[in-house]
């Protein structure tokens, strides 16, 4: 009779969860990306429905959570389930189960929890378990010795599982390691000692109701030699499974990471082969491709957003498919960029080397600019195939050196009607306080030296080369 | 074979060709490589090769080349392991670094495990040529990228660990100022010129600061150089 209503209790809070749960997916769908961020480890909407609070719990957050997603204040949840509890201790079984089966939230939402819900939450658990006694004992159904027993054996079950969850979210923080213990130290096992002997005495308590104290005694050695024995008899078999675990993480970890390899090198190498192969005629173009793709290729496995960045600081990795967004704002990257576009307009290696660092202000883009622009210059007119880009960051200026081995022109020979040089990059400088040395002569190359004085000397460390 | 020859000093009167020995996991690679070598220059020979660390320190070992082509990632910790494992054994041999990479990880910890210099696989043949006879003669090898490394490695930036070896862990100005111009494309000759220096001075700073680059504990050259090892 009971165990029925205990059966129909549980499904009745499992099938209402999943009508919720169902109806947020819903919602999830219409405006994809909504809740996704701030579950980043659940993959899809709709797999995990329920989460247990990570916040704001009082025993392992499972009211909390049924809370949320029935969208009822956590309170009542806690009530309901202290009163379930005074029949014949369905609430405990009930929580026991949610608690179960139920995963923590990934993520923590991090709500603040008053003192005073904390005091009710307390409150409501002591008068669930009271309850519980009380009604059991009165109506005859337990005694008061197996109903202390049942009390001691739940609290010792709480503490373990209470571990095990700290355990599970410290592997989140920490990374590796499983088991229940997890990596919480000296704490943790005597927490774990002490749930793992309150048990142990709760079970020997409601098996020998009435016994004297050396027969617990000797129930409770009894108990504690039997778990040793087991203990040491599955020892290989626990260290086979670990190792399998630790194995089969890698291994998915390594397949995940081939195909994310896999999907850039279609993405981009193999369609730039493709278009190579088509393009084969014309030696320019195949060029142009083959620079732009080494390009992309090298900002992709050693770029600051790139592949080996973040294999070597172990960071989180976007999502496949997640545009990965790079925002230009110091002066590498800007000369990297400005080299790259004119390297893919004229078919030429541009070969940039940028000595310290610093964010971009307005005079610095002015001087991005003029860069640009002399290189451009020597793209066009040099007549050869590369050109050197230097800058260097100093604390007082930023110079820059566009450098090609090409003709070489005379300054003076300069028809008035070609205002690149005088407009493009002079006039860009001088308005913003800088300065243009040019060098040249007729078959020895050029080399354009640009200075501009530093506005602020908030210097920025490079974080990587 | 030729190495029953007996080995004289790389600076000896005529000028015998230099021996290369070429270590690279692509063997496209290497015969590109071979190919350049022996059809545009007498002034290169190249006496062997390797596809993997193991092979390469046997064959350098047997063959006892000039001068060590290496390429920086292979399988079996690449071109660094083969200067651990063959730089004990044969401190004449000089080596250059060869890589399509240019991250800074991977040119400084070649450098730092004992490489004269560094150059890219993107380099003309002439060039190489040029690289690969002057680091047979002694001489230290940047490329552009390199010298940006070091001239950023060496910076003085405010909260920079302190110095503890002035010796090793500062560029004199010269040094720096060659490094500048290394920088900014120029070749040893214009270098020179510009500096009003000889070249031989030039090549004197040159290998100054590589010197200085292989031997000083200036924080970004030996967490470049241990970066890569974790990969």
């Amino acid at each position: 009779m009971k165990r029925a209503r205990v059966r129909v209790t549980i499904l009745g809070v499992t099938v209402q969860v999943d009508e919720a749960a169902q109806r947020t997916a819903g919602q999830t769908e219409e405006g994809t990306g909504v809740v996704a961020p701030s579950r980043d480890n659940s993959p899809a909407v709709a797999e995990p429905k329920v989460f247990r609070r990570r916040s704001g719990r009082t025993i392992a957050g499972v009211a909390g959570g049924v809370a949320d997603h029935l969208g009822v204040d956590v309170l009542w949840v806690r009530a309901a389930f202290a009163v379930l509890a005074a029949l014949g201790g369905a609430g405990a079984v009930a929580y026991g189960l949610l608690w179960v089966f139920v995963p923590q939230a990934p993520a923590d939402a991090g709500e603040p929890v008053s003192t005073k819900e904390r005091q009710q939450a307390f409150g409501l658990v002591a008068l669930g378990i009271g309850l519980a006694v009380a009604v059991g004992t009165l109506s005859g159904y337990v005694s008061g010795w197996v109903a202390g027993g049942l009390a001691v054996t739940m609290v010792g079950a709480v503490v373990v599982w209470r571990e095990a969850d700290e355990s599970q979210r410290r592997r989140w923080r920490a990374g590796a390691r499983s088991g229940v213990l997890g990596g919480g130290g000296r704490g943790a096992l005597v927490r774990v000692l002490t749930g793992a002997a309150l048990v142990t005495t709760g079970i020997a308590v409601f098996l020998a109701p009435g016994v004297k104290l050396d027969q617990i005694q000797f129930a409770l050695l009894a108990v504690l030699a039997a778990l040793v024995g087991v203990a040491v008899l599955t020892v290989p078999w626990w260290l086979r499974m670990v190792r399998d675990l630790g194995e089969e993480r890698r291994a998915r970890i390594r397949t995940e990471e081939r195909a994310e390899i896999a999907a850039h090198l279609h993405d981009s190498v193999l369609q730039t082969l493709a278009l190579i192969q088509k393009q084969s005629e014309t030696p320019r173009e195949v060029q142009r491709l083959a620079r732009g793709q080494e390009r992309q290729l090298r900002g992709w496995l050693y770029g600051p957003a790139g592949y080996g960045a973040r294999v070597s600081s172990g960071g989180v990795k976007p999502a496949p498919g997640q545009p990965q967004v790079i925002v230009t704002s110091t002066l590498s990257e800007a000369v990297a960029r400005v080299s790259g576009e004119v390297e893919d307009s004229f078919a030429i290696k541009v070969q940039h080397v940028v000595v310290g660092d610093c964010e971009v202000d307005e005079k610095l883009a002015a001087l991005v600019q003029a860069t640009r622009e002399a290189t451009v210059n020597a793209a066009k007119h040099a007549g050869v195939g590369e050109v050197s880009v230097y800058a260097e960051v100093e604390p007082e200026q930023v110079s820059v050196f566009v450098r090609d081995r090409g003709r070489g022109f005379d300054p003076d020979g300069v028809s008035p009607d070609r205002h690149g040089l005088a407009g493009s990059i002079r006039g860009r400088m001088e308005r913003n306080g800088g300065e243009v040395r040019l060098r040249t002569a007729l078959g020895e190359g050029t080399e354009v030296g640009l200075t501009m004085p530093r506005a602020s000397v908030t210097r920025r460390t490079k974080e990587q080369a | 074979m030729s190495d029953s020859e007996t080995q004289s000093g790389p600076q000896s009167g005529a000028r015998r060709p230099v021996r290369v020995f070429l270590v690279d996991d692509h063997a496209l690679f290497r015969a590109g490589v071979r190919t350049e070598l022996d059809s545009l220059t007498d002034e290169v020979e190249v006496v062997g090769e390797a596809g993997t660390v193991g092979e390469a320190v046997a064959g350098i070992g047997h063959h006892k080349p000039d001068v060590v082509l290496l390429d920086v990632h292979m399988p079996d910790g690449g071109g660094a392991e083969v200067l651990r494992r063959s730089r004990p054994d044969h401190p004449e041999i000089t080596f250059l670094a060869l890589s399509v990479s240019d991250a800074a990880e991977d040119v400084i910890a070649v450098i730092r495990a004992g490489a004269r210099g560094y150059v890219t696989k993107t380099i003309s043949s002439q060039e190489l040529v040029r690289a690969v006879v002057r680091v047979s003669d002694g001489d230290a090898v940047f490329s552009p990228r390199l010298a940006g490394f070091v001239l950023d490695a060496f910076a003085d930036r405010p909260g920079a660990a302190p110095i503890s070896d002035p010796e090793l862990d500062l560029l004199t100005p010269r040094e720096r100022d060659v490094l500048r111009l290394l920088a900014r494309g120029y070749a040893y000759k214009e270098i020179a010129s510009e500096l009003f220096i000889s070249v031989k001075t030039v090549e004197t700073h040159v290998s100054s600061v590589l010197r200085k680059t292989q031997l000083s504990n200036r924080y970004e050259l030996s967490r470049w150089a241990s970066d890569r090892r974790l990969v």
